[in-house]
């Protein structure tokens, strides 16, 4: 069995550094702790910026004062305002027809609708002067009605957020497929649960950082950020500081985790390169953790109604959704996006005839969501794997035979969905069984029996997940869904690959130095991949939706392959043979069946620069861009299991064991495979025990600092046992799905559902999340209170008694 | 606020500095010494991503003054590794994957070093415990915890060797 979170699934190695476990090659400076984060770049003149934000939730502007911070020694500026008229407004992305986009300034104008929404910034020789001039600027507040609940809103006598919209709600979704009302009528029971998915933090370990400076004479704007865009954010950045966009130049050099939460474009990314052009210094600014926990995207926060219409041998008819999504009080760059994703993936990995889902974004007074680690696919794995246990629950079936009989066979891929998207490979089936026998399901389940009579409440849950990944092609996405790379083979024979995806953490300078080391025969300690800096590196999209190896490594792929075709005319040429007959491997360029014929890397690429002797029509230099555009996603899938104990005393949970199938086609180093699945578990289980942004009733978030806000500890978190299957995507050359955000989308479900799976005898079908002892045991007295104790009843009547806690 | 004159020998070179009694320790680091491999998370001391050793002693460095540190002996990630090698807890973070953004892991290092002192070959549990004041947002901890344990075999049989050479 793996163990020690070691997966033993067999990687396809389908070349000599393709598939093995091969050491990072990022690591040797950061364990040193010798290169730069963006807080780490220092320039000279350099200045500190702090921003000045709202306490209150929703309140007007009265009057504000910065006399007092701006005559500080030190200080060089406050700004409100009225200060940068010219400055564009924080961009959304996205356009749908009845989507209400709110002007968004990017320091507050008139009102402020979130606590912590900039009102003005300070700009100060240090950090510290900055911070204490901030306190100075006096701000006069008139509290108005705040708006939090998201039902409450959408009531016709809800304080608005917008009067000119005249409605809290941000957009309506509807998606539609089969005939809903004839599954209504043909089920034997409809299965109904309503969710929440709470609202939480994604917390990435380097805060947000933001250095910029002007330099008139060269006319060019330079942006250190810690970003997960740098393209995207450059073409931002130029629009709302009015300058060309060849005058900007961003750079993300370290950047220390995203999980999508540096997806983005902040108030903080226009204000800081403005205020350097306006002041003739650099400016720094870098969040502080209670700024990145209160202004810093927030994921999820979703309500659920779900329907399930189903026949009594455990067959699905259709699925119903119903699905509020709270915007928060602006729209970021793809806040309204993130709930559409879940309407496409409710569908799950099962066969539906019928679906009627409709999404609502609803404007609250709090920070804005968007796209958190699985971005609107875990809300929707949550709903439809919560959904089915229920299901199976009500059925008195296996959850994992229920799951099972509603799978789409092998054969049957790709496979359209109810929710019309085209699922390009999968095995469910063999994931799931393998991921039964490495739990130990039977046994767990007749243990599960024994203990339920004895007052012990053990828990199996399972969770069948599928995911969206590779994002994606270009039609389905607002800014592009493609990826670009530069190979260049420099004349010393070392490679160069220039990358659009700009990694954070993810170990693509490894993964794509392995897969351009086999296409080229060499070693990967010779290849070098740069990515981050728009100044080097042609236009690309970046890492998100995990499409870092799935479309970035595609694009790397396809421009290797272009640099084969010119090696091959450039040594037929030199060698006399052929070009169909040239063979690229092992450091050398020969000819098929001709040992004696044969040049060095090191030649062959020399002489492609010298040019002396080229075929005719032969560009000169050893260098090819592609840009890659997928021709359709890819669907990563797996099953996660995992059992509990849970102390009816407490409502403490003891995770006993946690097995995770996952299956993302082909895999390039499995070492790095293991680590995204682990920490995306991690995560996903995080949510489902531990963490959830909270706001009271006046608006403010109570969980404001590492204190509050439970990011998950070493004693939190339990060892993993991992394996994989291995089902390559037909829709890139190389079969690789991406796996970044499978962990953080089976898990959650799956924890939830062992733990309800426990408590089934006390009748709890469902307790909304995160699953903290003190929630846990809140459920398990109410139900005691209504049904006789354990011991008295027997599992199955157990099974069929309904009590949602 | 009156300034004080500090003295800190930090990865055994001296650093002299008028400093506000307010300065971190952790800012005294980053921005007078310029050794930027400390990081910072969360300034309350709840992330760990801001541990040094203080006198051989993990501490973090968020929440100790640079006046704090005046006399004192600081070791930063910088300065672990006595030459161009790794120290072996470097190494075993790198070999078994044990980071991915890098940014937690100084920290998560010199508290494995501090752990690693205490108990040359603790447990998986100790070493979950162990490690508790640092959090790390990529890794779910497996291949910390993992390498850890490399770190500690490594550094047992390095000390075997060298109290065989010694006898």
């Amino acid at each position: 069995m793996a163990s020690n979170g070691k997966s033993n699934g067999k990687a396809k190695g389908n070349g000599q550094w393709v598939g093995k476990r091969f050491k990072r090659k990022e690591d040797p400076r950061l364990v040193r702790g010798i290169s730069h984060y963006t807080d780490d770049i220092k320039l000279p003149r350099l200045v500190h910026c702090v921003f000045v934000r709202s306490p209150h939730a929703h309140a007007r502007i009265v009057s504000l004062n910065t006399e007092a911070a701006r005559s500080q020694p030190g200080v060089l500026a406050v700004i409100t305002s009225a200060d940068i008229e010219g400055l564009g407004m924080i961009p959304c992305a996205m356009q749908m027809p009845d989507l209400k986009i709110p002007a968004h300034p990017a320091l507050a104008k008139g009102r402020v609708r979130y606590v912590g929404e900039p009102v003005a910034a300070v700009v100060a020789e240090d950090a510290y002067i900055a911070r204490d001039a901030a306190e100075m600027v006096a701000v006069d507040y008139e509290p108005l009605p705040v708006v939090l609940d998201m039902e409450k809103a959408l009531q016709k006598d809800s304080a608005l957020i917008y009067q000119e919209f005249g409605t809290n709600k941000a957009f309506t979704h509807a998606m539609k497929s089969g005939d809903i009302e004839a599954a209504y009528k043909k089920a034997d029971r409809v299965v109904k649960v309503r969710l929440i998915n709470q609202r939480v933090a994604p917390t990435a370990m380097e805060p947000r950082s933001v250095v910029a400076e002007y330099l008139p004479g060269e006319n060019r704007l330079t942006i250190w950020a810690s970003t997960q865009i740098p393209h995207l954010l450059r073409t931002q950045v130029a629009i709302m500081v009015g300058l060309p966009e060849p005058a900007v130049r961003v750079i993300a050099p370290e950047v220390g985790g995203g999980f999508g939460s540096k997806l983005n474009v902040y108030a903080e990314d226009g204000v800081v390169p403005w205020l350097s052009m306006k002041l003739g210094r650099p400016v720094k600014w870098t969040e502080t953790r209670r700024e990145g926990l209160m202004v810093t995207i927030h994921g999820r926060d979703t309500i659920n109604y779900l329907e399930l219409p189903v026949k009594k041998d455990g067959t699905v008819l259709g699925l119903r959704a119903k699905v509020l999504a709270d915007m928060g009080a602006y729209h970021q760059l793809l806040t309204p996006l993130i709930p559409q994703l879940t309407a496409l993936m409710l569908p799950g990995c099962y066969k539906i005839p019928a679906f009627d889902c409709e999404i609502v974004g609803v404007f609250t007074n709090k920070m804005s969501t968007d796209a958190y680690r699985g971005a609107g696919r875990p809300e929707a794995a949550y709903d439809i794997e919560r959904l089915m246990d229920c299901a199976a629950r009500e059925l008195n079936l296996d959850p994992a035979k229920f799951r099972s009989k509603n799978f789409p066979q092998p054969r049957e891929f790709p496979f359209t969905t109810a929710a019309g998207l085209l699922y390009d490979s999968a095995n469910y089936q063999q994931s799931l069984k393998r991921a039964l026998q490495l739990a130990g399901y039977d046994k767990l389940r007749a243990r599960q029996k024994v203990g339920w009579k004895q007052g012990k409440y053990y828990g199996v849950g399972v969770s069948t997940y599928v995911e969206i990944c590779a994002i994606g092609p270009s039609a389905a996405t607002p800014a592009g869904g493609w990826e670009s790379a530069t190979v260049r083979i420099e004349p010393t024979g070392k490679v160069t690959v220039l990358t659009g995806a700009s990694p954070h953490g993810q170990g693509q300078e490894t993964t794509f130095a392995q897969l351009v080391a086999d296409q080229l025969g060499i070693n990967p300690d010779d290849i070098t991949i740069i990515h981050g800096d728009t100044l080097a590196v042609p236009y690309g999209i970046g890492t998100f939706g995990s499409r870092g190896t799935a479309v970035g490594g595609t694009a790397v792929y396809y421009a290797v392959e272009k640099l084969k075709i010119k090696i091959a005319a450039l040594a037929a040429h030199l060698l006399g043979a052929k070009p169909a007959d040239i063979v690229i491997a092992h450091g050398r360029v020969g000819v098929k069946g001709n040992a004696k014929k044969s040049m060095s890397w090191g030649e062959i690429i020399l002489a492609a620069y010298t040019a002396r002797s080229i075929p005719a029509g032969f560009e000169p230099g050893m260098e090819a861009t592609h840009f890659f555009e997928p021709s359709n996603f890819t669907f990563p899938f797996g099953t996660h299991i995992c059992a509990v104990e849970v102390d009816p005393e407490t409502g403490e949970i003891k995770i006993e064991k946690y097995v995770a199938v996952d299956d993302c086609g082909n895999v390039i180093n499995p070492m790095l495979v293991d680590g995204q699945v682990q920490g995306g578990i991690a995560q996903g289980l995080s949510q489902a025990l531990y963490e959830e942004m909270v706001y009271n009733e006046d608006g403010q978030p109570i969980t404001g600092s590492l204190m509050d806000y439970a990011v998950p500890k070493a004693a939190h978190i339990p060892e993993f046992i991992l394996d994989r299957t291995v089902t390559p995507t037909p829709v890139n050359p190389m079969g690789v799905k991406g796996v970044g955000e499978a962990g953080t989308i089976a898990s959650t479900p799956c924890m939830v559902n062992a733990v309800c799976d426990a408590l089934a005898p006390l009748g709890i079908t469902n307790i909304d999340m995160p699953l903290k002892p003190e929630r846990v045991w809140r459920a398990i007295a109410a139900a005691q209170a209504a049904v006789p104790p354990p011991s008295a009843t027997t599992a199955k009547s157990a099974r069929t008694a309904r009590r949602t806690a | 606020m009156k300034k004080k004159n500090v003295r800190i020998v930090i990865n055994g070179a001296e650093h002299c500095a008028e400093v506000e009694p307010r300065l971190l320790l952790v800012h005294f680091l980053r921005e007078i010494a310029g050794l930027t491999g400390t990081h910072i998370g969360c300034e309350t001391s709840l992330c760990g991503a801001c541990t040094v050793l203080l006198d051989g002693m993990a501490v973090k460095s968020c929440t100790v003054l640079a006046v704090q540190a005046d006399g004192r002996s600081i070791t930063t990630i910088e300065g672990l590794a006595a030459s161009e090698n790794l120290h072996p807890i470097q190494e075993a973070f790198w070999e078994e994957h044990g980071l991915q953004c890098g940014y937690c892991t100084p920290g998560m290092i010199l508290c494995a070093h501090d752990l690693l002192q205490q108990n040359a070959s603790p447990s998986e549990q100790e070493i979950r415990d162990g490690i508790g004041g640092n959090l790390c947002r990529c890794t779910g901890y497996q291949h910390i915890v993992n390498a850890v344990k490399a770190a500690s075999r490594k550094m047992n049989q390095r000390q075997r060797a060298a109290a065989r050479a010694a006898d």
